[in-house]
């Protein structure tokens, strides 16, 4: 076990190192000038020069590239060209809407989804069967930002129970915080449930034609046994599998529902920083994002190993 | 097994009946504005962004002087000024018992502070060129400012008037992008990033009759069915300036919400680069202008908002001279000036349209327009940070549509090394009169005969006054209608 996290660990630290190269390099070569983005078409020539050294923008690439590395692996992440804040306060702002309302879908497509995909397997070719396939086929077929419409349009526009979006920031309390994540991840965990669903009926389904499963059958354990001793444990590996990469896409690629929403979470910083030519937040966030899609890789592996402690043959 | 939607369903009923329904009961002492974009920082006096002015305007940055909702200037921080005869010399006497929001006095030598930073070596002001004839600030008492120019400056009071020139405490400049200090009737209270900026009622304003309202939101909503949603829903109170035009219509039939169409400061023009073959013949700029038909494009691209412009300059303002009728749409014509130019087959180009909605619809439009006359455009979207670097720095381009939203910069047409490569010497002695002359008619009649060269000359086709559309709910009062300067002024605003 040990041996296994070092590996995953260093493999971890290289993926990023190739993604700040990566993520460097083509941000160089982007056009567009952040300082005369900020200062707009009225600009003066000194004016600009001003900004630019105010912004070090007038360093060598290398000086720049080492700087901002060197500052990631203090902790010092730097100042938004833009926002003139350190990038770890907003960062750490937007993470407090993204990591919840990721985790929010997530729950509810979970618990949606084992016990839909569950009954739907055990069921096979009964009609409850064709019913949650058929919810999950519309669920995959509906884009969820179209989803999210809808329902702003009927529980917003229409009854007035939700705000339309926005997030009034945790400081306003709980509840509405909570609230205003609820119509959201609703979108993202219904659509990420239909998914689910359908990988949980075929991953117990396959689990159910094993050996070891009619063995335990013919032992004479109850078909509820089965179901929760072998079966489930087993075809947790492929399900974990989707919820981890259910997670990671929710941290990072929520951006058109976070649009729909006007949430500001990561994605729309890291769009509106692309936008504004926020270079460093840009670099920063997207080191964000890839730490956090490594870091979900590795607890999903480190699941594995829980959920099937056999000991496996070294790759 | 009980159907999971319902329970979905459920869910939501009760956490929604938990909630307070919020549209149903209006707070009258607060308001929520929505805005397209949100601001990157809340200092007026070192960035472009309009976002900055559209919060901190007059209600937590005040100035020198005062741009009011018709455009005109009146006094701010000086209650009175007297200018020298010959113009060079402006005594500002200063309003007594003025106080920062935190607790420290104003006085002239926050004035003369604020002057010297916003024209200093350092100084990242967007509009630097504002402070330029600035020649010395003195302070010869606690309550009178004397600045004295180089050269007169007809515009000089108005752009004291403007955000740039935000009166700041040299004991909070350095820290107004996030957490401003002005003396305005509002104090910044809390930004959520991403989502709103706060501003609370300053208690110690010197009218205590101002403001209104005791709290203030501006919510930034960049999508526009989202913020027609937000509108629809009673999320926002107001939305001055909205995106969504075309949900205008919808809008204006339901009696709860008023719709306004007001006048902004933009000018809207197809820019031709002058100094590149062929565009640097004027016959074929002229034909280009009659190949246009602008009111399509105002239909087309604005769902028919926005005021047909004939030159660079405001139909608002004093001295606007109507050019509208110089070029009517006339492919014949455009082709018989094409081929007197040389161009009997027409020729290609290519034109780089920026992000807004009135660029891309409207290049669009135009492109069909100037097929018919034989220009054959190749239409080449861009962000807005390659379109500066590279058309308006590079001067890299045929033809490109954007909007100039400062206000009276018809100056533009002046510099030498400006993105539509111009150059007349006519033009340059009219500019150069009226940068001399402060006597409101003649500066009038001399905007005039600017907008008649730039017309005759067909520099640019000029195509619309980028109008400010917004929405409010019925019973809000003391919005701007126009925009003179960007700016959601909120001193007057309350609820009927």
């Amino acid at each position: 076990m040990i041996g296994f996290l070092a590996r995953r660990l260093v493999g971890l630290g290289l993926t990023l190192f190739l993604a700040s190269l990566v993520v460097f390099t083509v941000l160089e070569v982007l056009p567009g000038d952040p300082a005369l983005l900020m200062l707009g078409v009225d600009a003066r020539p000194d004016t600009l020069a001003a900004l630019r050294a105010q912004m070090g923008l007038d360093r060598p690439v290398t000086v720049r590239y080492l700087a901002w590395v060197g500052g990631l692996l203090g902790g010092d992440m730097g100042v938004s060209h833009t926002y003139g804040v350190p990038v770890g306060d907003l960062v750490r702002d937007r993470l407090a809407v993204t990591v919840p309302l990721a985790a929010l879908a997530v729950l509810l497509s979970t618990a949606l989804a084992l016990p839909l995909g569950m009954a739907a397997a055990s069921r096979r070719g009964r009609p409850a069967d064709y019913g949650v396939m058929a919810f999950s086929q519309l669920g995959v077929a509906i884009p969820n930002f179209w989803f999210g419409i809808l329902l702003v349009l009927w529980l917003s526009v229409g009854l007035g129970w939700f705000d339309a979006g926005g997030f009034p920031g945790w400081s306003a309390g709980i509840g509405p915080a909570l609230k205003s994540l609820a119509l959201p991840a609703v979108t993202l965990g219904l659509t990420e449930a239909a998914i689910l669903a359908r990988i949980t009926r075929a991953s117990i389904l396959d689990t159910l034609g094993e050996d070891y499963v009619r063995t335990a059958r013919a032992k004479g354990l109850g078909p509820g046994a089965v179901m929760r001793r072998h079966v489930l444990r087993n075809a947790l590996i492929p399900i974990t599998t989707i919820v981890g990469l259910q997670f990671a896409f929710l941290l990072g690629g929520a951006i058109v529902v976070e649009n729909v929403f006007f949430l500001p979470g990561l994605g729309r910083l890291l769009f509106q920083a692309i936008s504004q030519r926020d270079l460093i937040v840009v670099k920063d966030v997207v080191m964000v994002m890839a730490a956090l899609v490594v870091a979900v890789n590795l607890i999903v592996d480190i699941l594995y190993a829980v959920i099937d402690p056999r000991p496996k043959a070294v790759p | 097994m009980r159907s999971p939607p319902l329970l979905i369903a459920a869910a939501l009923l009760a956490a929604g009946a938990l909630m307070p329904a919020g549209a149903s009961a209006q707070n009258r002492d607060r308001l929520v504005i929505g805005m397209q974009l949100e601001p990157p920082h809340l200092d007026p006096t070192a960035g472009a962004a309009a976002a900055i002015d559209e919060v901190t305007y007059s209600n937590l940055f005040e100035s020198l002087t005062r741009i009011d909702a018709r455009g005109e200037v009146v006094p701010g921080l000086a209650e009175s000024w007297e200018v020298s005869p010959d113009g060079l010399t402006y005594t500002f006497k200063l309003r007594s018992g003025v106080k920062y929001h935190d607790g420290t006095g104003f006085d002239s030598a926050d004035v003369k502070f604020a002057l010297d930073r916003a024209r200093g070596a350092d100084s990242v002001n967007a509009q630097k060129g504002y402070f330029a004839a600035i020649g010395s600030v003195e302070t010869p008492g606690p309550l009178t400012v004397a600045v004295t120019l180089t050269r007169p400056d007809g515009q000089f009071l108005f752009n004291m008037g403007s955000n740039d020139a935000a009166i700041v405490a040299p004991e909070s400049a350095a820290t107004n992008r996030q957490k401003p200090v002005g003396t305005g009737p509002f104090r910044f209270d809390r930004w959520v990033s991403g989502d709103r900026v706060v501003l609370a009622r300053n208690p110690d304003f010197r009218d205590p009759a101002v403001p209104k309202l005791g709290e203030v939101v501006f919510r930034f909503i960049s999508d526009p069915a989202a913020q027609l949603n937000a509108v629809r829903s009673g999320d926002v109170d107001a939305f001055p300036n909205i995106g969504a035009t075309e949900s205008l219509p919808v809008l204006e039939a339901d009696k709860s919400f008023t719709v306004t169409v007001g006048t902004t400061e933009g000018e809207t023009v197809l820019a031709l680069n002058n100094a590149r073959k062929p565009f640097d013949d004027v016959r074929v700029r002229r034909a280009v202008a009659h190949a246009v038909n602008r009111q399509e494009v105002i239909d087309g691209a604005m769902f028919g908002y926005g005021t047909p412009i004939g030159s660079h300059f405001a139909p608002h303002r004093a001295g606007y001279v109507d050019l509208t009728g110089l070029y009517p749409h006339d492919p014949a014509k455009a082709r018989a000036l094409l081929a007197e130019a040389g161009y009997p087959d027409g020729f290609d180009a290519v034109i780089r349209l920026p992000p807004p909605v009135y660029a891309r619809r409207g290049g669009e439009i135009i492109a069909a327009r100037l097929a018919e006359a034989g220009i054959r455009l190749r239409i080449e979207p861009m962000e807005w940070a390659p379109w500066l670097e590279q058309v308006f720095r590079g001067r890299d381009f045929d033809m490109t549509i954007v909007s100039h939203v400062e206000p009276l910069d018809i100056d533009i047409y002046d510099r030498p090394d400006y993105y539509f490569g111009y150059r007349s010497d006519r033009f340059a002695a009219v500019m150069e009169e009226l940068s001399r002359t402060v006597e409101p008619e003649r500066r009038a009649a001399l905007y005039g005969d600017a907008q008649r060269i730039l017309a005759e000359d067909s520099v640019n086709v000029f195509l619309f006054q980028l109008p400010k559309a917004g929405v409010h709910k019925a019973g809000l009062t003391g919005l701007w209608e126009n925009s003179p300067v960007p700016a959601n002024d909120v001193t007057d605003v309350s609820w009927k």
